[in-house]
Order: C-alpha cells, then sequence, then structure tokens
C-alpha cells in the first residue's frame, strides 16, 4: 500500500495572535513536525534610517522612541550616547543618575510585557499579562510624572536630559521599589513549580553556546546559553561601574533559562535602583550645547545593554546638521539568525512558545 | 508501505505572487477613499414607523461590538493598555478581541500602514461581514504620522479601506481611544435598519 | 573595558601574514581590498590573540564616489575590538564576497544591504530582498534615490 504524503507549507500570516507583531513565519511541515522555516519582515519597514539622514541630530531622538516601543527610554539613551562620543560632550553627575533611574526602570517594564507575553504564548490565555500589567501600569505613571508620556517618552537630550523631575517622583519610587520584589515573590510562586510552563519549556528550543557566539546572539537570548557577556560590565558606559550587581547566566539555553534569566534581571534592576535613589546628587541636567549640533567628521559606534540585547548606532557624521549615515544595529533581528536551528525537529507548538522567548520587538526588526 | 513525498511550490514563486499583490495595490490607492456617510441621510429618519425598531437594533448593536485587534506598531500597546484592568474597556461590553475578521464587527487599525502589510489588511477587511464599523488610531493610520514622507508607508489607511472614527494621537491614550469608542457608539445609533 | 584595537597594528600583523591586502589603516578601522577580504576575515577569526568570534555589526555607506563595507568585530575572550573596511568602486554592479561561512551573524544583515543599497554578496546561500516586497525598484538607502 503506497501514502502519499508531501510537506505543506502553513503561513502564520502577519496578523497572528502570537506573533507579537506583524511577523511572518512560512513554516513547513511534515504532520505536525516543523521541517523548515523561514521568516519574513518587511511588514513595519518605515524607512527610518533614510529619514534621519533628513533630520538635524536632536529631531531624530523621537524617532528612536519608535524602534523598540516598549523600550523607549533605552533606544533614546543608545542614540545620545553614541551622539555624545561623536561630538565630545560632557554630562553632568545628575542627568547620569537620572539616565541610570530610567533605563533600570524601563528595563523592569520590559521584563514584565516579556515575560508575560512568553506565558500567553503558553497557552495562560491572558491572566499573567493583566498580573504583570499592573506593575507596569505603575511605572507607567511614574514615567507620566517625568516625561508626560506612556510611551514614547522622548526624554534624553544630547548632553543630559530634558527636564527635571518634580517633587512627588523620588517618594513614589521609593514606594515602588520597596513593594517590587514582593511582586516578583508573588510571580514566582504562582508560576515556579508550575507543571505546564516546566514540561513544555524546559528542553524545548535549545540554542547551543557556540552557535549563540557565532550568530551573534544578544541579551537575554546569549546570557541563557551560557555566556556571561553584559555590556554593563564589559564596555560599562554612563556610571554603571559604581553599581553592585550580579549578572545571571543560564546553562541550558532553553525557554525555561531565557524566562528565568528575564526575572532574575527584573530582581537586579532593583538592586540598582535601590542603590541609585540615595546617592543621586544635586545640580543641572543638561550641559550646554548648541542648537544645531555639528559633530566634526568621523564616525562613532556606540552600544548600550538594552533590555532585548546589544542596541548599536553607527553615525557618520561630515561636519553638518544631519547625519551622513545612521544606522542601528537591531539585537531582536539578530537574536533571530539561529531561529531555523532551534527549531527543526519540533512541533509546531513548540515554534510558537521559542519565538516567544525570543521577545522580539517588531518596530526594531523593520525600522 | 511506501511514502512517495511531492515538491511544494518554492518561496520564489510565493514572493512573485505577493509583489504583484502589493503593486497593483499601490497602483490604485492613490487617492483617498471619502469617509462613510450614511448617517448624515435625512429620509431615512422620516419613516415613522421604523423607529423605535431601528432604535433598539442600534442600541443593542452599539453595547455588544466584538473588535479586531489589527495592532500594528506602538499604539498597539495602547490599545491593549484600554483592554487591561485599568482602563477596564469591558465596560463597554467589548471585552473579548477578537482574531478572526469573520467574528468581528469593529476593526480597530492601530499602528502603521506600509505597502508591504496593505494587501493582508484589505483581505482582512472584506472578510469581514456587513455591518462593520473602523477606528483609525494613531497619527500613523491618520495620515502617515512622521513616517509621511517614506518610501514604504502609505499615507493614511483611508488610502485603502473607508474609516468612520479617527483617534489622534502619538500614541493617543488609551482614554482618547475609549472617547473614540463612544464616538462609534453614536454613530450606530444613527443607522437604520433598511440599510445596513 | 573593551578596548579597540589600534587599526594601524592590526594592519602590520596581518601584512606580516599576507602582503598584498591591506589598503589603508589609521587608528580607527583596517581597509582591505575586495578580493582578500574573506582572506583577511578568516585570518582574524582563527588566529589566536585575535579570536574574533563575535560579528557585531555588518553594514554599508555609500560615498558617492564608491561604496564602502563596514564590518564591527568583537572577541568575547579577550574583550577587544576591531572595525574592518573594504570598498567598491563600481557604481553599477558593486560585489564583494560574503563572510556567512565564518559568522552566521551575517546572514540577514547582508540581505539587508543587498536589499537597501545594493551591493552583492557573492556566495551567499539566500540573497533575496529582506524588507522590502520582490517588485520594488530601485535601492532606497542609497544618495541618488529619489
Amino acid at each position: 500500500m503506497v501514502i502519499k504524503t508531501e510537506p505543506f507549507i502553513l503561513n502564520i500570516g502577519p496578523q497572528h495572535p502570537s506573533t507579537h507583531g506583524v511577523f511572518r513565519l512560512r513554516a513547513t511541515l511534515d504532520g505536525e513536525v516543523v521541517v523548515d522555516v523561514e521568516p519574513v519582515i518587511g511588514y513595519l519597514h518605515r524607512g527610518i534610517e533614510k529619514l534621519a539622514e533628513g533630520r538635524t541630530y536632536t529631531q531624530n531622538i523621537p524617532f528612536t522612541d519608535r524602534l523598540d516601543y516598549l523600550a523607549s527610554i533605552t533606544n533614546n539613551l543608545a542614540y545620545v550616547l553614541a551622539v555624545e562620543k561623536l561630538a565630545e560632550v560632557k554630562v553632568p553627575e545628575r542627568a547620569e543618575y537620572l539616565r541610570i533611574i530610567m533605563a533600570e526602570m524601563m528595563r523592569i517594564a520590559s521584563h514584565l510585557m516579556a515575560v508575560g507575553f512568553f506565558l500567553n504564548d503558553l497557552g495562560a490565555m491572558m491572566t499573567p499579562v493583566l498580573y504583570m500589567w499592573r506593575e507596569r501600569e505603575k511605572l507607567l505613571d511614574l514615567f507620566e510624572m517625568v516625561c508626560g508620556q506612556r510611551l514614547t517618552y522622548n526624554y534624553m537630550r544630547i548632553g543630559g536630559v530634558s527636564h527635571d523631575i518634580p517633587e512627588e517622583f523620588l517618594p513614589a519610587l521609593k514606594r515602588f521599589v520597596a513593594e517590587m520584589p514582593g511582586f516578583i515573590d508573588e510571580y514566582d510562586q504562582l508560576l515556579a513549580g508550575n507543571e505546564i510552563l516546566l514540561v513544555r519549556s524546559k528542553g524545548v528550543g535549545v540554542l547551543p553556546e557556540e552557535l549563540a557566539i557565532n550568530s551573534a546572539a544578544s541579551g537575554p537570548v546569549l546570557r541563557a546559553s551560557g555566556v556571561k557577556w553584559d555590556i554593563r560590565r564589559a564596555d560599562p558606559y554612563s556610571i554603571y561601574d559604581r553599581f553592585d550587581f550580579d549578572i545571571p547566566v543560564g546553562s541550558a539555553g532553553d525557554c525555561y533559562d531565557r524566562y528565568w534569566v528575564r526575572v532574575q534581571e527584573m530582581r537586579q534592576s532593583v538592586r540598582i535602583l535601590e542603590q541609585a535613589i540615595p546617592q543621586l546628587p544635586e545640580g543641572e541636567v543638561c550641559a550646554e550645547v548648541p542648537r544645531l549640533l555639528r559633530p566634526p567628521v568621523g564616525e562613532v559606534y556606540g552600544h548600550i545593554e538594552a533590555p532585548k540585547g546589544e542596541l548599536g548606532f553607527y553615525l557618520v557624521s561630515d561636519n553638518s546638521i544631519a547625519p551622513y549615515r545612521f544606522r542601528i544595529r537591531p539585537p531582536t533581528l539578530i537574536n533571530l539568525t539561529a531561529l531555523k536551528d532551534m527549531v527543526i525537529g519540533w512541533k509546531v507548538a513548540d515554534l510558537i512558545i521559542t519565538f516567544g522567548s525570543i521577545d522580539v520587538c517588531l518596530g526594531e526588526i523593520d525600522r | 508501505m511506501e511514502i512517495e513525498r511531492y515538491e511544494v511550490i518554492s518561496s520564489d514563486e510565493i514572493d512573485a505572487a505577493e509583489a504583484l499583490r502589493i503593486n497593483s495595490l499601490k497602483e490604485a490607492s492613490q487617492q483617498a477613499i471619502p469617509d462613510p456617510d450614511r448617517w448624515l441621510e435625512e429620509e431615512l429618519r422620516r419613516n415613522v414607523l421604523l423607529t423605535t425598531v431601528d432604535y433598539a437594533v442600534d442600541w443593542a448593536r452599539s453595547r455588544s461590538i466584538f473588535p479586531l485587534m489589527f495592532g500594528l506598531a506602538c499604539c498597539a500597546f495602547e490599545m491593549i493598555g484600554s483592554a487591561a484592568s485599568r482602563f477596564d474597556i469591558s465596560r463597554f461590553g467589548m471585552d473579548i478581541f477578537r482574531w478572526s475578521p469573520r467574528q468581528a464587527d469593529l476593526m480597530i487599525v492601530a499602528g502603521t500602514l506600509t505597502w508591504k502589510m496593505a494587501p493582508a489588511v484589505k483581505l482582512v477587511y472584506e472578510q469581514m461581514a456587513e455591518p462593520k464599523w473602523v477606528i483609525a488610531m494613531g497619527a500613523c493610520a491618520i495620515s502617515g504620522g512622521t513616517f509621511r514622507e517614506s518610501y514604504s508607508v502609505v499615507p493614511g489607511i483611508n488610502h485603502i479601506i473607508p474609516v468612520d472614527v479617527y483617534v489622534p494621537g502619538c500614541p493617543p491614550r488609551p482614554e482618547g481611544l475609549l472617547y473614540g469608542i463612544t464616538k462609534i457608539h453614536k454613530k450606530i445609533g444613527k443607522e437604520s435598519i433598511k440599510t445596513s | 573595558m573593551t578596548i579597540a584595537l589600534n587599526g594601524e597594528e592590526v594592519a602590520e600583523k596581518i601584512r606580516g601574514a599576507f602582503p598584498g591586502p591591506v589598503v589603508a589603516a589609521d587608528k580607527a578601522a583596517v581597509i582591505v581590498t575586495n578580493q582578500s577580504l574573506y582572506q583577511v576575515a578568516e585570518f582574524l577569526k582563527n588566529t589566536a590573540g585575535f579570536d574574533f568570534d563575535y560579528l557585531t555589526d555588518l553594514t554599508a555607506v555609500d560615498y558617492l564616489d564608491y561604496f564602502e563595507v563596514v564590518y564591527h568585530l568583537t572577541s568575547l575572550k579577550h574583550n577587544h575590538s576591531l572595525v574592518l573596511k573594504t570598498r567598491c568602486y563600481e557604481r553599477g554592479k558593486p560585489v564583494v564576497s560574503s563572510v556567512v561561512n565564518l559568522w552566521r551573524a551575517a546572514d540577514f544583515q547582508e540581505r539587508e544591504v543587498y536589499d537597501l543599497m545594493g551591493i552583492t554578496f557573492e556566495g551567499h546561500p539566500n540573497l533575496k530582498r529582506l524588507l522590502l516586497w520582490e517588485g520594488f525598484v530601485g535601492h532606497p538607502l542609497r544618495r541618488d534615490y529619489l
């Protein structure tokens, strides 16, 4: 008896609940087992790199907000650090501390979303997302007190930050920092021994160490595979060398490790905030920079440890008011390079959660 | 028992077919589609026999809209925020966001629309059953936003599908979206069962 | 601290291994010829003391006379970095050899450079447009587009 089979191309299309945005996967399936995966992107390509060549350096800061829209402050910070390296601008102390405080708050907010949507993909329909959203709303209130915006902040400027914090900010932040470890413990208690989470994510979507380094993965994806590389330690920017924090490193490189690394990083961010708040000095919040900044001829590559990985900006300047080349190094696009090796041989449901554990953000992939 | 395996169509052919769809849609959508204004027609209001039935049907329809989640970019997170526990959208009867267009009647397009995504939006809009309404949320959906001069951005979704309510902001606060939804309720209240 | 290696010193070592490739070297970067790019990249990856196993960034810049393809390399073991560049002078059909066999990370980034700038990478297994659709005419990030 002859049975005819053929591989089947399934289009996990741009409009889909689990794709975290407009992302398309062309999966070739043999029954339910994945044989080949081809990501198709570009559904949100807005041409930011080309548009930025026609605007001044300060006018490009709102563009950087819209890249990874879940963590806008760290995008602003990466761009502003790159321009300051190029133009050799010195930032006052109070601005440095404010930047670190904002960046670590943003890291907590972004990881809350990453963990919440990962659990959403596993099948816990919206419950973890709504719990995590409760804390995120508190953080968004704090951001709104300072910047006036809930999602796209536009807070950093070349030479510092745009304005000073109001009086009610620090007491509210201290209350939040005191309560947050309790909430992380609450989530751990609900989820750490959960059988479905353990069975479905341990051993699934393994990224071995050599492949992680070869495909230039960065951020929690690289650290979950066992490589201890964090830009805040390896190449410290701003004043990170004054704070004491650990770098959580996983061992197996599977989906569970990536989830675990993110939860531990939230705890370490709270630790940095606890150290930074008492040390906040008085002073100015922005250096004197000309309105139309003309950096000297040259190029620079400035990078930071964004919540999703290593976000870098490569700027080429020809002494005019607009950059000659504005290149964004997208961490999530490069983390996706090894997706094919992580999912071949597994089933469709495992493909969805492996993709969810890499934590992509389409604004950054497509720019 | 033998198993024969067949070749599938290659991804180049799929890409070429998609390119044809995108280019032809781009040629056809250079002008904005005018906004639907059925609700302005006065003669519908004059038929006394139907007005109470109209009122009841419109009241029921507007209090139980099923929205379709079509979040493209940053505005999607304010839309999800309006559905979360703080700015509860389920007080308006809209808490189940449907993912399938066949089960939805309100499409909230939140975020920048590019030419590559445009055929998908048109396809999803056509799959929705009548009566249906569209909200354009955010500056990018209304007119292209900050990315208007780009080579790959559609200057406003009203080039592709007709829009009923525009909610401005970058991104609009969840309260702004809820205000837009109350405007949709009023617009539905002016419909008649003769035309819908 | 990640130390950015001095281009001139690295150029000396490369000249010691192969006499031909290095075109120019200043403090910031090493510029090599098109044809020898793969050889130099392999040397930088495999030699002990350099060990550049992490390709941080791959991009291209359009100076109107030539295209410049820029590679940012990092070594996780020694914590140092280097900038490697190469130039293509033909405007009509610029060709560079691909480094996908050395670093997997170059896969999507080379496709993006092909899509937006029009530089062809020889040896890439799947060189198709990444961000724009197949029927798009032109390469938008070039300085003479629009």
